[in-house]
């Protein structure tokens, strides 16, 4: 039921931000498209996947973001469109390929779209992208609205061909992962030949040339988004103050003003092209007032760059008292929301402004205390906690105060209690093995406790094959958990190169893990995550194991993908004559030691229960109870 | 029905895996039909499951509004579990926001784990109702059950929402967009699921 397709111009519909992208990527005639997965990125390369068939697309999820920049660059020497879609983070992987992509230019259109999340709602940082636009020298557009993405997304191409090189676009999670009006336009359906042209040379020589020509194009590129209408004001001819926002900002800087009743004497200049800025628009603007505010997310980005036109033309337009992240109006972390703005506006206006009456506040106040932390944990029946329950005991049993590196992907939620906070180390995309690589090698100086690296199957392809490959060539001794769910469950259950199938929907040969990891030289061993004791024994032998990289394989479907293909195996239930619940273990041991959201306890029988609205029947816990209280039957021919 | 207001913010709060997203965005399309601007955010943390998910679903005749409603400018909320509501109500309530609530507690695993406590219904009713201009208690989760299939107990809510008429919504309305949307079989158990919600109330 993908209406990305529909051929019906005019027609409105509710579209989340990065199915506006993908649209306006059609509009534009896109034809290659190529994502890492990523949240908040992930459903432009999706959405465009399900269409692919119908418009005549490649659309591919490469292996990481470096190679999926450079699977749309081909597309794009060959003249055809091509868009790439990434997280913040994905950027820095793709960041070596565009600092040089943007030197040795395209024929066909090419759109970069990164997608950040301030507030780190989905990430591990919340990095802002935008910096990369002004390191590589190339044009940044931020919408502001769900049609904006939808509009910019086909605007980029024709930026892009304008200027022969890559044209960037930021999505955040307020734009990307929200919802809201797109209004369709035309569906071009055009037959494409493409052609690489052997009679020049896509490099990035000569540098210095191409380096200039980069700086030519900005200074072209302002006088264009001059005269754009993503850049508009709304306000008083003289404002008393006056906005500068960009992005998602602007919708909560519109209310703001509204909610305090500031729209006489506060005037608001949206700006969607934020590098390189519209010079005369800003000039123009900055002359009208003596203040102003910029309001951004993330990083002073669009304020720095504000100022140093007001620098350049302080002659012509007067001194500034400038307000945002430096003066501390504006967070500097953290996204946005309209509450932050009326807060800077009433201290810079010293107008007063409280959302509710002071009793109504004090009784939200008082209600804070009673309500729970819901931490983000494991769902029920996840191969994870099992596998981590398995590594924890593996290393109790062994002594040495071993570790685990862990890496991206839902097994990070071992950081939370829910995943008994095992998780000691993290970065990036591959870290994890990285790390335990150079763990291993501290022996040396006495250094005694055994890493044990983490790593998801999707990951694995993405970067931790080449630490693999360190650990081996520099003899490290270590243990890597190849956590193997069979998807990029935590972006949305992407295929990837272990799984079968592509985004074309075509079969394929996986390529099997176990194999790539025995052919580099690891010892490899293969395990069922829901076998406890045997995963355990097999971490134990590989603990023993005094030298070399072993590496576990434990593999087992992701619950979520399990309960779409096929019926709970187990009907699980609690046996109250047999559970001692309060006198179990260390006090209640299911319940406080294993934590599946499936288990609950039963205050007034002082028992642990299944709550059967939550648990999908997986049946682990009835091996971890003590007792035999947890009684498992098969569902099957039932 | 309040009719001739501008603009509605609707929260719709809940736990990972309960349908809280696609009630937001079912109740998004059909106000898209009817010419309004809808903006939906959706907050929900890294995990599929067991997180707090909030959706915000801001209806305007005017303009695209934000994703995120400004603090105590919630006009409705239809909560899928209890301390949810309260977690929602403490930035977003204030005494004219009309409530919705499901009376199933969801236990976080901290509570499980006998880390945290869950608070009584009897306080967490009391403290939605000095939180509140009118609050509706409803056992969606229980009916939910009942037909067969727990996942209903968003569109039970739903159901509710339409028959207490806390939107500028008619139960008709909705029934159509749903039929654009689910094929015959699913169509059926959600129209009984919506009916189920609206006896609660009538």
């Amino acid at each position: 039921m993908s209406y990305l397709s529909l051929d019906e111009p005019g027609k409105q519909l509710l579209l989340m931000g990065n199915e506006a992208i993908a649209r306006g990527a059609l509009e534009a005639g896109v034809k290659v498209c190529a994502a890492y997965p990523g949240t908040p990125s992930s459903e432009i390369i999706a959405s465009l996947a399900e269409v692919a068939r119908d418009m005549d697309l490649y659309v591919e999820w490469s292996v990481n973001e470096k190679v999926a920049l450079e699977v749309a660059a081909s597309g794009a020497f060959s003249g055809l469109r091509a868009i790439c879609a990434m997280k913040q983070n994905g950027l820095n992987v793709a960041s070596d390929f565009l600092l040089n992509l943007n030197l040795i230019g395209v024929q066909g259109g090419l759109v970069l779209v990164t997608c950040d999340d301030p507030s780190s709602h989905s990430s591990t940082n919340e990095e802002d992208s935008r910096a990369f636009a002004k390191l590589a020298d190339l044009p940044l557009l931020e919408p502001a609205t769900f049609h904006e993405a939808k509009q910019m997304a086909t605007w980029a191409f024709t930026i892009s061909e304008e200027i022969g090189t890559v044209c960037m676009v930021r999505g955040v999670t307020r734009i990307s992962h929200a919802r809201g009006n797109v209004t369709l336009g035309n569906l071009p359906r055009k037959e494409v030949r493409p052609y690489f042209d052997t009679s020049r040379q896509r490099i990035t020589f000569p540098v210095t040339q191409k380096h200039a020509l980069l700086h030519e194009n900005l200074r072209r590129l302002e006088g264009i988004f001059d005269t754009c209408p993503f850049n508009s004001y709304h306000g008083p001819e003289h404002p008393e103050l006056l906005i500068i926002t960009c992005g998602s900002s602007w919708l909560y800087t519109q209310e703001a003003v509204e909610l305090m009743g500031a729209e006489g004497f506060v005037g608001i200049l949206k700006i969607g092209t934020t590098w390189p800025l519209p010079t005369q628009t800003m000039v123009e603007h900055l002359a009208t007032t003596d203040k102003v505010l910029i309001v951004e997310e993330v990083d002073p980005f669009l304020e720095g760059n504000v100022k140093e036109i007001a620098a350049d033309f302080a002659s012509q337009i007067g001194p500034k008292e400038f307000f945002g992240k430096r003066s501390q109006h504006i967070p500097c972390s953290g996204e946005m929301n309209t509450d932050r703005i009326t807060h800077a506006l009433s201290r810079i206006l010293d107008l007063t402004y409280e959302p509710r009456d002071p009793g109504y506040e004090a009784r939200a106040r008082a209600a804070e205390a009673m309500v729970p932390a819901r931490v983000l944990g494991f769902c029920p029946g996840c191969p994870h906690r099992a596998s981590y329950w398995s590594i924890n005991s593996a290393l109790q049993v062994d002594g040495r105060e071993g570790f685990i590196t862990g890496d991206i992907g839902c097994y990070h939620l071992a950081r939370t209690s829910a995943g008994w906070n095992l998780l000691k180390t993290s970065g990036a995309m591959g870290t994890g093995t990285g790390l335990a690589s150079g763990f291993g090698k501290l022996e040396r100086y006495g250094f005694s406790q055994p890493p044990i690296a983490v790593c998801g199957d999707s990951t694995f392809f993405h970067a931790a094959m080449p630490a693999l490959v360190n650990a081996i060539y520099s003899k490290s001794n270590l243990i890597m958990v190849i956590l193997d769910n069979s998807a990029t469950a935590m972006t949305g259950f992407q295929p990837h190169p272990g799984v079968g199938t592509n985004a074309m929907g075509q079969e394929v040969t996986p390529i099997d893990i176990e194999g790539v990891c025995r052919a580099f030289g690891a010892k490899v061993e293969v395990t069922d995550p829901f076998e406890l004791e045997a995963t355990k024994l097999k971490l134990l032998r590989m603990l023993d194991d005094p030298e070399g990289v072993k590496v576990l394989i434990m593999r087992r479907k992701c619950a979520l993908l399990r309960q779409k293909e096929e019926e709970p195996p187990y009907r699980v239930s609690v046996d109250p004559e047999k559970c001692i619940g309060e006198q179990c273990g260390c006090n209640r041991f299911c319940t406080r030691c294993f934590k599946c959201p499936g288990l609950i306890w039963d205050k007034k029988s002082a028992r642990a229960k299944i709550d059967e609205v939550v648990c999908v029947g997986c049946g682990v816990c009835a091996d971890i109870c003590p007792e035999g209280a947890i009684v498992r039957e098969e569902m099957g021919g039932a | 029905m309040k009719a001739e207001k501008e603009s509605y913010n609707l929260i719709i709060a809940g736990v990972g895996g309960q349908g809280n997203v696609l009630a937001s965005q079912l109740i998004g399309q059909v106000f898209i039909r009817k010419g309004y601007f809808v903006t939906i955010g959706e907050t929900y943390g890294a995990s599929q499951r067991g997180g707090a998910v909030m959706s915000h679903i801001r209806i305007s005749k005017a303009r695209q509004l934000s994703p995120l409603i400004p603090k105590g400018k919630a006009d409705v909320l239809m909560a899928l579990e209890p301390v949810e509501a309260i977690r929602v109500l403490i930035p977003y309530g204030s005494p004219h926001v009309v409530a919705l609530v499901n009376t199933r507690p969801l236990y976080p695993v901290d509570v499980t784990a006998g880390e945290a406590t869950y608070p009584e219904m009897e306080e967490i009713k009391r403290t939605l109702e000095g939180l509140t201009s009118r609050v509706y208690f409803i056992d969606a989760t229980e009916r939910a059950v009942h037909m067969g299939l727990p996942v209903l107990g968003n569109m039970i809510m739903v159901g509710a929402l339409l028959q207490l008429k806390l939107l500028p919504l008619d139960s008709e309305e909705f029934r159509e967009a749903l039929s654009k949307e689910f094929d015959t079989k699913r169509l059926h158990m959600n129209i009984k699921a919506l009916e189920q919600g609206a006896n609660a109330f009538r």
